[in-house]
């Protein structure tokens, strides 16, 4: 799989929306900011980490800025970030 | 039951999640016009995932893709295509050729991920001067075409005249739309009425569109969406009198007569067909409603 | 005699009023966030050097921020209040008073105030419009914001009385709201607020499309309740879903050609178009929300200034929340026996409070909710709310975009509703539907201090609010 080799950014910060921004880094950052971080910030940081492992992340700092979207969104701002930082 | 669409776009995730609650029988997730050629990639995924992991009820859904003179459309496919939606809204389509082009695409994706032989149905929008002269062989390109579409703001530029609420301009388009699709025996649809704050004029319009024999109507605001599906369902007087017509049917095969006749007038095969669409509406309704 | 009341400054007033450590002084909120007065009074005050003060004040916003420094200077000990916006409402939540919060609602803090159970040391009115002896209006001036409701208990029981106003007229002025009778001073200042703040330019109806649903199947629920007939009464609050619906009603009314009795409430223009357009007789107004609803209560005979006794008092003789038919209500949450949380928001914060919640919901024959199955991933229905505001007993119907709730006390309305063909569902099952699109959210954990007590209407604390523990929002 390729690596991410710019950084990118994918959604918006309307509500239900997310902001995605990667970009290269050595092994795998994840930051998360959510409107809901007290009652789904552990489920959200998992479906980020499940996304990145799908599309075959290993190495960016990704950082995640919630806006209540939900699962399937959230899946959708990830992969296009990181299609979008490989330059797809 | 497909009386009322309701266009949504394709990068908003709140619209998108939110959509089958808005009372539209059919939503038509928006690739092309609603969406920024920057953000093609980012709605495609997005409006992929809706379909894969989102409960949208009985509503049904049709995804409008780039058309097939851009880079997008294929990739538009690839994504959307297995995830069965009932329909592909393919715009700007000017001829059968067009619509051959994508159908025979559709159809390589099929065999390629083993999907179900033409089971997403393709709806050409036509929106030319061109694709309303084709309709007919448009309608009749290929088995997938299932519905014609018809876009009159894309057409009124085409035709180099302005839209107006009365809609003299599309007349010609409107009933052109209808006598092909229903020579094909497909379902046609209407373009949406575009003044959200008119609730009298989306009325008139929905109404016109009904007498003139469409099967249903698309809408670009919720606001419209009731009064769409009020026009187009079938009346109280309607599904009494087809009750009564397949009820006299009953009897008259029981008393072993071919000939049958309500209210003096002749059963024929096209009102029995009538009666048993208008039935299969109302009960459908019925249960939408329940 | 003396031949005017108006005294020099704001200090003057002040001195004269005798505040001491320990007192409560009074303010009401018709400037809304456009007020200037409460803090330039708060201000003068604490100059004075007077602590432990009691500020009851009928609402509080974002502009009253300033007083979050003379709660941590000890000028003020203890806030009375029907409704807090967010920035007061955060620094509370994080543990800002030792004395809890007392919220009541706009018709409890009169009833109180009358009975005697919160005692008013000096009551402070922004005023509009004033003479030189203190009759006071809040439909004329720069600074108009309509009614002066909220502001008449106050003036009728404080011990002291001062008029703030930034227009004086030749005296006497009059379709005054308050009369002289009742004030001791006046004062006349440059300005008493911002009118950017006190009222809206307009009010308009949400565009959002979920809000649109809600509003329609609402107007149908009103339709089919039986009560919509000749002598109909009304009341909304001015979110955009519930004005919105009014909208609906209003179409639906005229269709129909039904006249209305009144509307009620904080008036909007939209009940205004509602009132011009022949569906009611009248408007009773406690509170105006846009400059429509200004102009009209200032020209029109039929929009008439309510207090807030008049309004919705439970110790009144009777008030006019009493004879409402249907009045529509938002919700941050709702929970399975019907409780409404309008106090705290998602993260356990304050930022509102029941206003005329529950006042319009007890008396009302029909009180219904209106509110999006989830709002930012957060399902509306919840198996407790975390802040009761108004109670279930008095919650008759929920409207949300994927159905209508109704509340199980009311079998003989989801029988209506049922036949009228609309989607009643079982409150439980809403919740379902929102929790299989969002999945279920962790409890907001809770702080062990109670840093407000929710008082309802009969003067009873119905529940508390405890502090946020952490600082939420990033992990």
């Amino acid at each position: 799989m390729a690596d991410i080799i710019k950084r990118a950014t994918a959604g918006t910060m309307e509500s239900s929306d997310a902001y995605v921004e990667i970009s290269p880094a050595e092994g795998l950052e994840i930051s998360l900011e959510s409107v809901v971080a007290k009652q789904f910030g552990t489920a959200i940081e998992a479906v980020i980490g499940e996304v990145l492992q799908e599309c075959g992340v290993k190495n960016a700092k990704v950082t995640v800025i919630d806006k209540g979207a939900l699962d399937c969104v959230i899946r959708a701002r990830v992969e296009t970030a990181v299609m979008r930082g490989r330059g797809e | 039951m497909r009386r009322s669409m309701l266009f949504l776009p394709g990068n908003t995730p709140n619209m998108l999640i939110n959509g089958s609650r808005l009372g539209s029988d059919a939503l038509i997730f928006d690739l092309e016009d609603a969406v920024s050629p920057a953000e093609k990639d980012s709605a495609r995924v997005l409006v992929r995932n809706t379909l894969r992991y989102m409960d949208l009820g009985s509503c049904e859904i049709i995804v409008r893709i780039n058309s097939i003179d851009t880079d997008y459309w294929k990739k538009d496919i690839d994504a959307i295509l297995p995830y069965s939606p009932a329909l592909i809204l393919l715009p700007k389509v000017n001829c059968a050729q067009d619509a051959l082009i994508a159908d025979e695409y559709m159809t390589e994706v099929e065999q390629k991920l083993g999907l179900e032989a033409g089971k997403v149905k393709l709806m050409p929008l036509i929106e030319t001067a061109l694709g309303v002269e084709n309709a007919f062989s448009i309608a009749t390109a290929t088995e997938r075409v299932a519905a014609l579409f018809l876009g009159a703001e894309d057409l009124t530029a085409d035709l180099r005249c302005k839209r107006t609420k009365g809609g003299a301009e599309i007349n010609y388009a409107r009933t052109r739309l209808v006598m092909a699709a229903r020579a094909a025996n497909i379902d046609v649809y209407d373009t949406p009425f575009t003044d959200v704050n008119d609730d009298e004029g989306i009325r008139v319009d929905a109404e016109y569109a009904k007498a003139l024999g469409f099967t249903g109507k698309a809408s670009i605001s919720p606001r419209h969406v009731d009064v769409i599906n009020e026009v187009f369902s079938p009346s109280e007087r309607d599904i009494a009198y087809a009750y009564e017509v397949m009820e006299a049917i009953r009897i008259a095969k029981e008393q072993g007569r071919g000939v049958i006749s309500l209210h003096n007038k002749m059963i024929d095969a096209p009102i029995v067909a009538r009666a048993q669409q208008t039935i299969a509406m109302a009960e459908e309704m019925g249960i939408r409603r329940g | 005699m003396k031949s005017s009341k108006v005294v020099k400054n704001l200090q003057e007033a002040v001195a004269l009023a005798g505040i001491k450590d320990g007192m409560t002084v009074s303010f009401h909120h018709h400037l809304r966030n456009g007020d200037y007065v409460l803090n330039m009074v708060m201000e003068e005050v604490a100059k004075t050097g007077v602590k432990d003060l009691t500020v009851n004040a009928s609402s509080l916003f974002d502009i009253h921020a300033p007083l979050i420094d003379h709660i941590k200077n000890g000028v003020v000990t203890t806030i009375q209040t029907n409704y807090m916006s967010s920035k007061i409402g955060k620094a509370v939540s994080n543990g800002l008073m030792d004395n809890p919060v007392q919220f009541r609602t706009h018709g409890g803090r009169p009833s109180d105030i009358v009975l005697g159970r919160t005692p008013i040391d000096v009551a402070f009115i922004a005023a509009p419009s004033a003479d030189c002896m203190g009759n006071c209006s809040g439909k004329y001036g720069k600074s108009a914001c309509g009614s002066l409701g909220y502001a008449v208990p106050d003036a009728m029981h404080a011990k002291k009385v001062v008029v703030i106003t930034d227009n004086l007229v030749q005296y006497p002025l009059l379709d005054w709201s308050i009369p002289e009778s009742y004030i001791d001073y006046v004062v006349a200042v440059d300005e008493i607020g911002d009118i950017n703040g006190i009222v809206s330019g307009t009010t308009k109806i949400t565009r959002d499309p979920v809000g649109l649903v809600m509003a329609q199947r609402a107007a149908q629920v009103i339709k089919h309740s039986g009560l919509l007939k000749d002598g109909f009464s009304f009341q909304t609050g001015a979110g955009g879903a519930t004005l919105a619906a009014a909208k609906f009603l209003k179409d639906i009314m005229l269709r129909e050609n039904i006249k209305g009795s009144f509307g009620l409430g904080g008036i909007t223009g939209y009940m205004v178009d509602m009132l011009e357009a022949g569906c009611f007789e009248s408007l009773l107004d406690v509170q105006c929300f846009d400059l429509k609803a200004v102009e009209s209560i200032r020209k029109n005979p039929k929009h008439q200034e309510i207090s807030s006794i008049h309004y919705a008092s439970p110790s009144a003789r009777s008030a006019v929340v009493d004879s409402l038919d249907v009045v529509l209500l938002g919700a941050t949450e709702v929970d399975t026996d019907f409780n409404v949380n309008v106090h705290t928001d998602s993260n356990g914060y304050i930022m509102g409070g029941s206003g005329g919640h529950s006042d319009t919901a007890a008396g009302a024959k029909l009180a219904m909710i209106i509110a999006p199955l989830f709002r930012a991933r957060l399902p509306i229905v919840t198996d407790r709310v975390n802040c009761i505001s108004t109670p279930g007993q008095d919650v008759d119907v929920l409207v949300t975009q994927a159905g209508i709730a109704v509340n199980p006390k009311n079998k003989e309305l989801a029988l209506r509703l049922k036949d009228a063909g609309l989607p009643v569902v079982d409150i439980h099952e809403l919740k379902a539907i929102a929790e299989k699109i969002t999945g279920q959210p962790k409890p907001l954990p809770k702080g062990d201090k109670t840093v407000a007590n929710v008082i309802w209407r009969d003067g009873t604390v119905i529940d508390t609010i405890k502090n946020v523990p952490t600082e939420g929002g990033v992990l």
